[in-house]
């Protein structure tokens, strides 16, 4: 066991201009793990059908083809083995990303993961490093059920000793995923299955934006503010981003300034980007799929009150109502965070 | 121990025979018409959430030989737990089509309200359920097993998975357990060559998970041929044994994905795909049975009309019903949100 994993990180580019260069998010996070897996040796692609099918929702196309079966594997369904295959190469100094096809399937699996992967650094008093990515893909929207469209990222985030990171576009999925690999600490990579921009699922258009060719980071641990607004602010991650930038833009026909601010990471949560954006409207609506309560809405509520709790003139959330995602269209998009939800909260915020 | 094509199928009289093939012209007819809804309007293009029928959709066709062989020995007393792929088993332990077609449609009148959805299927009628995770369908089977004995039934409970599943700890663990306290349960394992993309020789160290029965001290039984005749044979001694007491079995059968793992699936991965159709074995045990004497062209006609005219009920049946309404999204969760509960 190396006492600390080698330190692969490399001086790259923070956030440079995106150029004008086209790509879906499963073509930015392809793209993003090729290219590491050419300067790095040690990472390596592991988890179901990453190999041949390319990943079910297109994360390793390519992979096997340019990089062969040594270092594109894969599994048998055996989450628990394979996460922790992962956990142990990584404390060898490996750098393994490691697909977990969908979130929802954590429950076979968390023990590696919480605790195993996020402690083995604290346990060992800071002597071991487990640098590896676990993607995971998330969210629902197309009648998946309850089993197949949860967020659950509340759930990895409130549990110490991962990053998570929660792309919402091609540019973030890109320069977030460079960083993932290259981070000495565990980081879970969360995409929403409708921001990858597959030809099999309704898309919104943003997810398809301009990528720069080469290798870049997006820092994990940094908020964007997708929208500049003075009237609200809406503070959101991965496909709600998309929601509320549409709903944003049909408003300001309205008169109504709306500020989106896209969280990109949960774990470290940038504080100052919500704080600042609350200090700037004084009116903040939270989308998150993820469920309501116990979760990340609560913690950015909470992040404004110990800032100042007298900075709020309105709070409220659009969060999935603590019910289990149901299959029905129409009772799956009663309870998911839609353009519609989102724009009652804010009209309602602003008093319009 | 490998049982061929037709070890004791002398014991099946020309009336059980007609029995098994008519559940299996049910079973196909049946997901030839969730196919055909299922992609009627999801155009141009393919979009998996549109439609009236939305979402994952994991059809049976090919592994009819499993559900027919196993669940002719079972009654509704007895549980049937499965898979994301779970309309044969559903149908062949007597679920009714109605409320089985009405749930895969998303309506008020489905099994589940429209809640579950094809992946998500209860039924305390016939004790059926099923789960869309990999393996975990099978210690719930243990519980069901546990309750029958001790309330001093004879039922018994079959859990059906994939071979993929059989690399989980979840199987492992509970072929532990259920050998451990003698449960009455019967363990089916469905090898249809394929999880998802992964060929089974790139996921199991063994070439056959029979022999996986004997590191719990357990019967384990390997059916080779897709055929419903040794299915049934195999099934009814594990299920005999279960049901005197003699506790659980393991049965795998070396079965038939006809088609895609979901619909949408291009299978480019696949090199056995042309000669599938060939072995289909719908039509293999028509001739047969043809050939034998048991069944006229006439009775086979009869059989599918009959198939047909139900499946078609089911469907339309399941198209006039209701959505769920959007003001009803939150119930549910609880039993104190729920008036009516079917079970
Ligand atoms: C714990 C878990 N891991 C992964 C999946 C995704 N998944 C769904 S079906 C499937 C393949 C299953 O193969 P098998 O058990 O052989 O059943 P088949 O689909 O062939 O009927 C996989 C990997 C899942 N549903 N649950």
């Amino acid at each position: 066991m190396s006492t600390v994993a080698e330190n692969a990180r490399q001086a790259l580019p923070v956030e440079p201009d995106a150029g004008n260069r086209r790509l879906n998010t499963a073509k930015a996070i392809q793209e993003a793990i090729g290219s590491q897996m050419e300067r790095d040796e040690s990472v390596f692609v592991i988890g179901e059908d990453v190999g041949a099918y390319g990943g079910i929702f297109s994360s390793t196309t390519g992979l096997l083809e340019r990089f062969g079966p040594k270092r594109v594997l894969d599994t048998p369904i055996s989450e628990s083995a394979f996460i922790g295959l992962g956990i142990g190469a990584a404390v060898e100094g490996m750098r393994p990303i490691v697909e977990l096809m969908f979130v929802d399937f954590f429950g076979v699996c968390m023990d590696q993961i919480y605790n195993h992967m996020a402690k083995i650094h604290f346990e060992s008093g800071g002597n071991v490093r487990v640098p590896m990515v676990l993607m995971t893909a998330t969210g629902g929207g197309y009648s998946d059920g309850s089993q197949h469209s949860q967020s659950l990222w509340g759930t990895f985030a409130h549990l110490p000793g991962m990053k998570v990171v929660v792309p919402s576009n091609p540019y973030d999925a890109k320069g977030l995923m460079t960083a993932a690999i290259q981070s000495d600490d565990p980081v879970v990579y969360m995409f929403h299955k409708g921001v990858m921009g597959l030809a099999w699922m309704k898309k919104n258009p943003r997810s398809i934006a301009a990528v720069p060719a080469g290798d870049y980071v997006v820092p994990i641990g940094k908020a964007k503010v997708a929208r500049e607004g003075t009237d609200v602010s809406i503070v959101t991650l991965s496909l709600s981003v998309h929601h509320s930038l549409d709903v944003a833009e049909k408003l300001a026909g309205e008169g109504i300034s709306v500020e989106v601010l896209d969280l990109r990471s949960l774990v470290p949560l940038d504080r100052d980007a919500i704080v600042a954006t609350a200090a700037k409207t004084g009116r903040v609506v939270v989308v998150d799929e993820d469920y309501q309560s116990f979760g990340l809405s609560g913690e950015i509520a909470a992040t404004i009150a110990e800032h100042d709790p007298g900075l709020l003139k309105s709070f409220s959330r659009v969060c999935v109502p603590d019910v289990p995602i149901p299959y029905a269209r129409e009772l799956e998009y009663a309870v998911l965070p839609t353009p519609v939800r989102i724009e009652a909260a804010v009209r309602k915020a602003v008093g319009a | 121990m490998t049982l061929g094509t037709t070890e004791r199928a002398a014991e099946l009289n020309a009336r059980d025979r007609r029995a098994l093939l008519r559940q299996m012209i049910l079973i196909r007819t049946f997901e030839e018409a969730i196919l055909r809804e299922y992609h009627a309007d999801k155009k141009p293009g393919f979009d998996i959430g549109a439609g009236k029928i939305p979402g994952e959709m994991h059809l049976s066709a090919g592994q009819e030989p499993v559900a027919a062989g196993v669940c002719a020995h079972l009654g509704p007393g007895d549980a049937v737990t499965a898979t994301h792929r779970p309309h044969h088993l559903a149908i062949a332990h007597g679920m009714k089509l109605r409320p089985l077609a009405a749930e895969i449609f998303g309506r008020e009148t489905g099994l589940g309200r429209g809640r579950g959805g094809h992946m998500h299927l209860f039924d305390p009628e016939t004790h059926f359920s099923c789960s869309g995770i990999i393996a975990e369908g099978l210690p719930p089977a243990l519980g069901q097993a546990f309750a029958f004995r001790h309330a001093g039934a004879d039922n018994i409970a079959v859990a059906v998975t994939g071979e993929g599943a059989a690399n989980a700890g979840a199987f492992h663990e509970s072929l532990n357990l259920a050998a451990l306290w003698k449960l009455p349960v019967v363990v089916v394992v469905e090898d249809n060559d394929w999880g998802i993309s992964v060929a089974r020789q790139s996921s199991t160290a063994v070439p056959s998970n029979a022999v996986r029965g004997a590191a719990y001290g357990i019967p384990g039984v390997r059916v080779e041929g897709n055929d419903v005749e040794a299915v049934h044979a195999a099934a009814g001694e594990a299920v005999a044994r279960a049901r005197a007491g003699g506790g659980p079995s393991l049965i795998e059968v070396h079965t038939l994905r006809l088609w895609g793992h979901f619909e949408g699936d291009a299978q480019g991965y696949r090199p056995d795909l042309a000669d599938v159709p060939g072995r289909d074995p719908i039509p293999v045990y028509e001739k047969k049975l043809l050939a034998a004497g048991v069944l006229t062209e006439s009775d086979l006609a009869a059989l599918r009309t009959e198939a047909s005219e139900l499946v078609e009920d089911a469907v339309a049946f399941a198209i006039a019903s209701p959505a769920p309404s959007p003001d009803e999204a939150l119930k549910y969760v609880f039993a104190d949100q729920t008036e009516g509960a079917r079970s």
